[in-house]
């Protein structure tokens, strides 16, 4: 977007209160000053609290580079400043750590047991949805699904816990049956079922309502000219609706591959005690237990930036590489 | 959508469904809405049984049988649910207001391509989105500002959503430009704009992200664990983790020393305050969701 005033047909710009006819390429700091000055004094208390709470705890990192002695200044902030540089030792402590390591393993277990077999589960909920040509029923729906994408972990959890737990609806129902109750909830050996369900039972409804509403803006025509080419149900479902899902497919797949590291903090911690550190640590967990509990906060906040930066790295890769074949990517041009 | 579809009907081209494959889809779809429904509403039956009931079932009930609400009585009157309900409901009210007067009002003042700064500033703010702090700069940064043991701590990091206001925008910059150059051309300062024109056109989408903001603060878990000590400020999630997950396992993480509970918690008290946690969202959720739709949308495709 050009900053050239009076230039742009489709949206043109005020012209300064001066009266200056817009003739000049670009108005005086001082005119456009005058103009905008409430457009910028309405952005002020977002950009502080950002600043505040974002931006210089994103400084705040250069703890990993120190040997953080919180005794060394009054504050937090001039305790990190006084401490001492000490280069990347505290990633190599990070890394001699083979804590870190299972915390590595099972979060990218989990991310990937959850990119393979539920990613596609949000998309064949969208395409079944919008077979149904009732608009009353879909709606019902559609209301009843999307409802679990707003619950906190903590009733998740709880969901789950009263109905597949030990003493749950489940095994209640098991047990009046004469079968053996079964407790999913404290099975290290199946936790990243669990976790894998509780996310599917939370966000597979939400997921939908991206693909329903570029399920609508395929065009309808093609359907209409596969159907007279005769081509089949299925195939017009594989020739023509999924190739029509495939950029907002992209879209996600990029999003997603940049949270690779970031399974979630909630529901590991609350389930963290009843299966084990061994299966349900991951990277978020660890930097809590190493950088606050312990109160290790170079290698925690170590621990941190690593993560931040592959994630990084992984989200810039996959814009990459799907551009490179051809589709647009996430930084789409406005 | 609704009016061009209102008559249920297939177009010309497609084929009539057959048997199975209605069978198979209906079995499937109310599998998925059942899935949802079964857990709430055996929480919630379970919650009004009496013990009797709730013994003869073996655990949670599924059936309704007879109709108690002690459980709600005791834990009104225990006060710590209570106590957690009225300090949940001040971080939600007091966070969303402020979230959303910050949200609209930068949205508002980003929504001009080719203002002053405009370009730095919406760098400004979409960088945010990339690049997060981690966790331990954070608290650090947090405790620092003395926010520590105060429910601010759990409003002011995330009272700005980078991504509800980059939705925001997008809505306000769909707004057709001549209704703002009119008014402009009256008299109006941006202000006046604002208030009188830009906000009544966008009804839809400030609901949406007041209500993505009010589901984010009601629900704020690990935020509290993490800067609250004291007893008196827990909030709702805290004591349900205290009530129902923490007695599960062996020594619960966050699980609070001291909620002051002598007997364990019969099952319908636990399921209550299941229930008490879950209805606010519920009840506020059916009016806002029509709108999902055109509010999530229209953020979220171009953004």
């Amino acid at each position: 977007m050009s900053t050239v005033a009076g230039s742009s047909a489709a949206r043109p710009l005020p012209a300064p209160e001066t009266g200056a006819p817009p003739t000049r390429r670009q108005a005086s700091f001082a005119a456009r000053w005058r103009r905008d000055w409430p457009l910028l004094l309405m952005a002020l208390p977002a950009a502080l609290l950002l600043l505040v709470f974002h931006y210089v705890p994103t400084l705040g990192v250069v703890v990993a580079f120190k040997d953080y002695d919180q005794w060394s200044g009054d504050t937090a902030v001039e305790a990190i400043i006084n401490s001492r540089w000490i280069g990347f030792t505290n990633f190599a402590e990070l890394f001699a750590d083979s804590q870190f390591w299972d915390a590595l393993r099972n979060t990218l277990l989990i991310t990937t047991f959850q990119l393979v077999f539920f990613f596609p589960l949000p998309i064949a909920l969208a395409i079944l949805l919008n077979s149904v040509v009732s608009t009353r029923l879909r709606g019902f729906i559609q209301t009843v699904v999307y409802l679990p994408h707003f619950f906190s972990w903590v009733l998740v959890v709880t969901f789950f816990l009263q109905m597949l737990g030990g003493s749950g609806l489940l095994a209640q129902v098991l047990r009046d049956n004469g079968l053996e109750p079964w407790n999913i909830m404290t099975n290290p050996d199946t936790f990243i079922l669990l976790v894998s369900s509780e996310s599917l039972w939370k966000d597979v409804g939400w997921g939908t309502i991206i693909f329903l509403a570029a399920l609508t803006a395929i065009d309808q025509s093609l359907y209409e000219a596969a159907a007279s080419d005769g081509a089949s149900r299925w195939r017009r479902l594989w020739h023509v609706t999924l190739p029509g899902l495939r950029p907002v497919v992209v879209l996600l797949l990029i999003l997603q591959l940049g949270n690779a590291l970031s399974v979630g903090f909630e529901q590991f911690i609350l389930q963290r005690d009843a299966v084990g550190r061994q299966a349900a640590e991951v990277l978020d967990t660890y930097v809590y237990y190493l950088g606050l509990l312990t109160q290790d906060y170079g290698v925690g906040a170590a621990a941190g930036l690593f993560k931040a930066v592959i994630g990084l790295i992984l989200i810039l890769v996959a814009n990459r590489v799907a551009r490179r074949f051809g589709e647009e990517g996430v930084f789409v041009r406005s | 959508m609704r009016a061009r579809r209102r008559r249920a009907q297939r177009p010309a081209w497609e084929e009539p469904p057959t048997v199975p494959g209605r069978l198979a889809k209906g079995v499937l779809l109310t599998a998925v809405v059942l899935a949802v429904l079964i857990p709430m509403w055996s929480v919630i039956v379970t919650s009004f049984s009496s013990q009797k009931a709730i013994a003869d079932a073996g655990g949670m009930v599924f059936l309704p049988r007879d109709f108690d609400i002690s459980a709600y009585v005791l834990i009104f009157t225990r006060g710590e649910v209570s106590r957690a309900v009225w300090n949940s409901m001040f971080i939600t009210v007091v966070g969303t207001v402020l979230s959303l007067v910050c949200t609209v009002l930068a949205a508002y003042g980003l929504s001009r391509p080719g203002s002053l700064w405009h370009r730095p500033l919406l760098m400004f703010f979409v960088i945010t989105f990339l690049v997060g702090p981690g966790l331990v700069p954070t608290y650090v940064v947090v405790t620092s500002l003395g926010l520590k043991d105060s429910h601010w701590a759990l409003i002011l990091p995330t009272a700005v959503n980078a991504f509800n206001l980059m939705v925001v925008r997008q809505f306000f910059m769909g707004i057709p430009a001549e209704l703002v150059d009119s008014a402009r051309i009256d008299g109006a300062g941006e202000w006046t704009i604002l208030t009188r024109i830009v906000l009544p056109l966008s009804k839809a989408v400030v609901a949406v992200v007041g209500l993505f903001y009010a589901v984010g603060y009601w629900n704020i878990y690990f935020n509290a664990v993490l800067y609250l000590n004291d007893a008196e400020d827990r909030v709702v999630q805290q004591v349900l983790q205290a009530y129902i997950i923490a007695g599960q396992s062996p020594a619960g993480i966050g699980s609070p020393p001291a909620l002051g509970f002598n007997a364990p918690p019969s099952l319908a008290v636990k399921m209550a305050v299941v229930v008490v946690v879950l209805i606010p969202v519920v009840a506020v959720y059916p009016f806002i969701q029509r709108h999902f739709t055109k509010g999530v949308i229209t953020g979220a495709l171009k953004g």
